[in-house]
C-alpha cells in the first residue's frame, strides 16, 4: 500500500500536468480558431459525435501553405545547431583547462562555472543587451581603441542571437565535458606519447574520444533549449531573426491564434522527439558505464 | 603537480572573463549616475532608490518568491519521491513512461510546456493566477529535485537501509532516520536548484500567470523590451549579489560538513 501511493502520487502528478497537457495541445492544433472563451472550436460541449468530426489537420496544412513557418524551422535549426558548435568549440578548452587545473583549484573554478547558471537567464541575457547595442560597451571600446571609425551594429541581428546563446548555455557544455576528463586517466595520454603520438595527436586520438560521452551530453543541452528559444531572439535578435520559440509565442499571444500555436508546438516536439531520445539513451549509456 | 601551459592559463582567463565581464559591467554601470545607461556620469545610487519606491516592482518581486517556496517545497516533496522509485522502486507498470516524464522536461523547450499547461488550465476552468504558477514550477522542478537526488541515492550503500530493516524498522521508519540523514545534501540541493529554476522562469509564468498575478521576470521582460535601463540594471545587481551570497555561502557549509564527515569517519576508523 505504501510502495503503491509513494509510485501513485509522482505518476498521477506528472501524468495530470505533463502527459495530458500535450494530448491537450495535440487535440486543439486539430481545431478551428473562433471568437469565443476558449477561442477555439469545437470543444467537449459540442458533443462526442461532432466533436470528432470537427477535427481535421487544416492547421498543419496552413503551416505548410506559408513559408514563414518552413522558413522558421529551418532558420531555428541552423541557428540551434550552429551555436552548439560554437558553444563547443568556447567550452571545450575551458572545460580541458580545468581538468588539468592543480587538484585544490578543480571546486572553485567548478563553482565559478556553476555560478552563472544560478544566476537569472533574463538578466544574463539583458547584460548583454547594453553591451553590444549602438553606443554600447563594446562599440566604445572598439571606437577608443580605433579598430572601427563607426559603431557597429551588432543589438537586434542574428550574430547578437549567437552571442547570447553561447553565453547563456556555455555552462551546460562546460560541466559535462569537465566530468568526463576529469575523469581520465592521465598515464594514457602519457602512453600515447611515449609510443611516438605528438602532443596534438594524442590529444586528437585518446583525449577526444575519451571525452566523446560528455561532448554529446553537453550538445544535446545546448541544442535542444536552444532551439525552442525565445528569450535570446526576443531580447537580442531583430525582425530578421527567425526563431520557432519567438513565432509560436507571438501566433499566441499577439494574433490570440492557438489552434495555429498548437499547430506550431506539436511540429516542434515532433523535429525535437529524436534528439531528445538520443540524449536520454546517452544519459543512460553514461549512468551504466558509472555504475 | 602539474603546471598549467600557457594554453591553459589562456583559456581559463579568456573563459571566465567572457563569463563574468557582462555581469560586473552591468553592476558597474548599476551604480551610474546618468539616465543613459552607456554614458558615465559619475557614481550613485539613486536608481536603487527608485526601485525600492517602484511599488509594481516591490508587489511582482513578492508574488515572485511566494511562488518559489511553495513551488520549490512541493517540488522537492514529490522530486525525491519520485527519485525514491526510479532508483529503489523496483520494476512496475509503465515504468519506462515514468522515467520519460522524470527526464523529458528537463529538456523540453518552456514554450512549449507553458502552453500546453496554459490549454489544460483552461480546459478544466482553473482561474490563473498564484496557483496555476505554483502547479506549473512544481511540475518542471520537481523534475530537476529528482535528478539531483536520485544521482546521490545511485551511490550510497544500500546495506545501511537494510541493516535499519533486518534491525526492526517500518520501512518508513528506516527511510526516515536512514535514508533521508544520507541524501539531505542532495535533497536540500535540490530545493535550491527549485527555487532558482522558479525565481528565474520568464516564459512558463507568462504562459500561466493571467492578468492577477505578475512576478518579477514577467516585469523585467516587458521593461527591458523597451531598452536599457538603470533601474532593471539595479534591479539585477541586487539579484545577481544574492544569488552569489546564496551559493557561496551553501558551498561553505556544504565543504564543511564534508570535512566533519571525513572526521567523523576517520575517528571511527581508527576506533575500530
Amino acid at each position: 500500500m505504501q510502495r503503491f501511493a509513494l509510485i501513485a502520487i509522482p505518476y498521477a502528478w506528472l501524468l495530470a500536468l505533463f502527459l495530458i497537457p500535450f494530448v491537450i495541445v495535440f487535440k486543439i492544433s486539430l481545431s478551428d480558431i473562433a471568437l469565443s472563451i476558449p477561442p477555439y472550436t469545437p470543444t467537449l460541449d459540442d458533443g462526442i459525435g461532432p466533436f470528432f468530426a470537427a477535427l481535421d489537420f487544416e492547421n498543419f496544412a496552413f503551416l505548410t501553405s506559408d513559408d514563414l513557418y518552413w522558413r522558421a524551422y529551418a532558420s531555428s535549426l541552423r541557428i540551434a545547431a550552429l551555436s552548439t558548435i560554437m558553444t563547443l568549440i568556447v567550452g571545450y578548452p575551458i572545460a580541458y583547462a580545468m581538468a588539468r587545473a592543480p587538484e585544490e583549484w578543480r571546486p572553485t573554478l567548478m563553482m565559478l562555472v556553476i555560478l552563472p547558471f544560478w544566476t537569472s537567464f533574463l538578466i544574463r541575457v539583458y547584460a548583454w543587451m547594453g553591451i553590444l547595442s549602438q553606443e554600447g560597451f563594446l562599440n566604445q571600446f572598439l571606437l577608443g581603441i580605433g579598430i572601427v571609425d563607426q559603431p557597429l551594429t551588432i543589438l537586434n541581428t542574428t550574430t547578437a542571437v549567437y552571442i547570447g546563446i553561447v553565453y547563456t548555455y556555455l555552462p551546460f557544455m562546460i560541466l559535462p565535458i569537465f566530468a568526463a576528463l576529469d575523469r581520465l586517466d592521465g598515464s594514457l595520454i602519457e602512453a600515447a606519447e611515449d609510443l611516438g603520438c605528438s602532443r596534438l595527436q594524442a590529444f586528437w586520438l585518446v583525449t577526444i574520444p575519451l571525452s566523446k560521452n560528455g561532448i554529446i551530453a553537453g550538445s544535446f543541452l545546448v541544442f535542444i533549449p536552444a532551439l525552442g528559444e525565445f528569450v535570446i531572439p526576443s531580447l537580442l535578435g531583430g525582425s530578421e531573426t527567425l526563431m520557432i520559440g519567438k513565432v509560436l509565442w507571438e501566433e499566441f499571444f499577439n494574433n490570440r491564434d492557438w489552434p495555429v500555436a498548437s499547430a506550431v508546438a506539436v511540429i516542434l516536439l515532433l523535429i525535437l522527439i529524436i534528439p531528445i531520445i538520443l540524449f536520454q539513451r546517452n544519459q543512460q549509456r553514461q549512468a551504466e558505464d558509472s555504475a | 603537480m602539474m603546471r598549467l601551459s600557457w594554453f591553459n592559463v589562456t583559456s581559463l582567463t579568456l573563459g571566465f572573463a567572457f563569463l563574468y565581464l557582462p555581469m560586473v559591467i552591468l553592476i558597474i554601470y548599476s551604480f551610474n549616475e546618468s539616465k543613459l545607461v552607456t554614458v558615465w556620469a559619475g557614481f550613485s545610487t539613486k536608481w536603487y532608490g527608485e526601485l525600492l519606491r517602484n511599488e509594481a516592482f516591490l508587489d511582482a518581486a513578492w508574488v515572485t518568491i511566494k511562488v518559489a517556496v511553495l513551488s520549490s517545497t512541493f517540488a522537492t516533496v514529490l522530486g525525491t519521491m519520485a527519485a525514491y522509485v526510479l532508483v529503489r522502486g523496483g520494476r512496475f507498470l509503465g515504468r519506462t513512461v515514468f522515467s520519460g516524464m522524470i527526464y523529458a522536461p528537463l529538456v523540453m523547450p518552456e514554450v512549449i510546456t507553458g502552453l500546453s499547461l496554459l490549454l489544460l488550465f483552461i480546459g478544466i476552468g482553473l482561474d490563473r493566477g498564484v496557483i496555476t504558477i505554483v502547479l506549473a514550477h512544481t511540475t518542471f522542478s520537481m523534475c530537476y529535485v529528482s535528478v539531483v537526488v536520485s544521482s546521490r541515492l545511485m551511490t550510497f550503500d544500500r546495506s545501511l537501509e537494510e541493516a535499519a530493516l533486518d534491525l526492526g524498522c517500518s520501512s518508513f521508519d528506516a527511510f526516515r532516520l536512514v535514508t533521508l540523514p544520507i541524501i539531505a545534501p542532495a535533497v536540500i540541493s535540490g530545493w535550491l536548484l527549485a527555487f532558482t529554476l522558479s525565481l528565474d522562469d520568464l516564459v512558463i509564468a507568462s504562459f500561466t500567470a493571467g492578468p492577477a498575478a505578475t512576478t518579477l521576470p514577467i516585469k523585467i521582460f516587458s521593461a527591458v523590451r523597451l531598452g536599457v535601463s538603470p533601474e532593471i540594471n539595479a534591479l539585477s545587481t541586487i539579484m545577481i549579489g544574492i544569488v552569489t551570497i546564496g551559493v557561496i555561502s551553501a558551498s561553505l557549509v556544504s565543504k564543511r560538513n564534508s570535512l566533519r564527515q571525513q572526521r567523523e569517519e576517520q575517528a571511527a576508523a581508527r576506533a575500530a
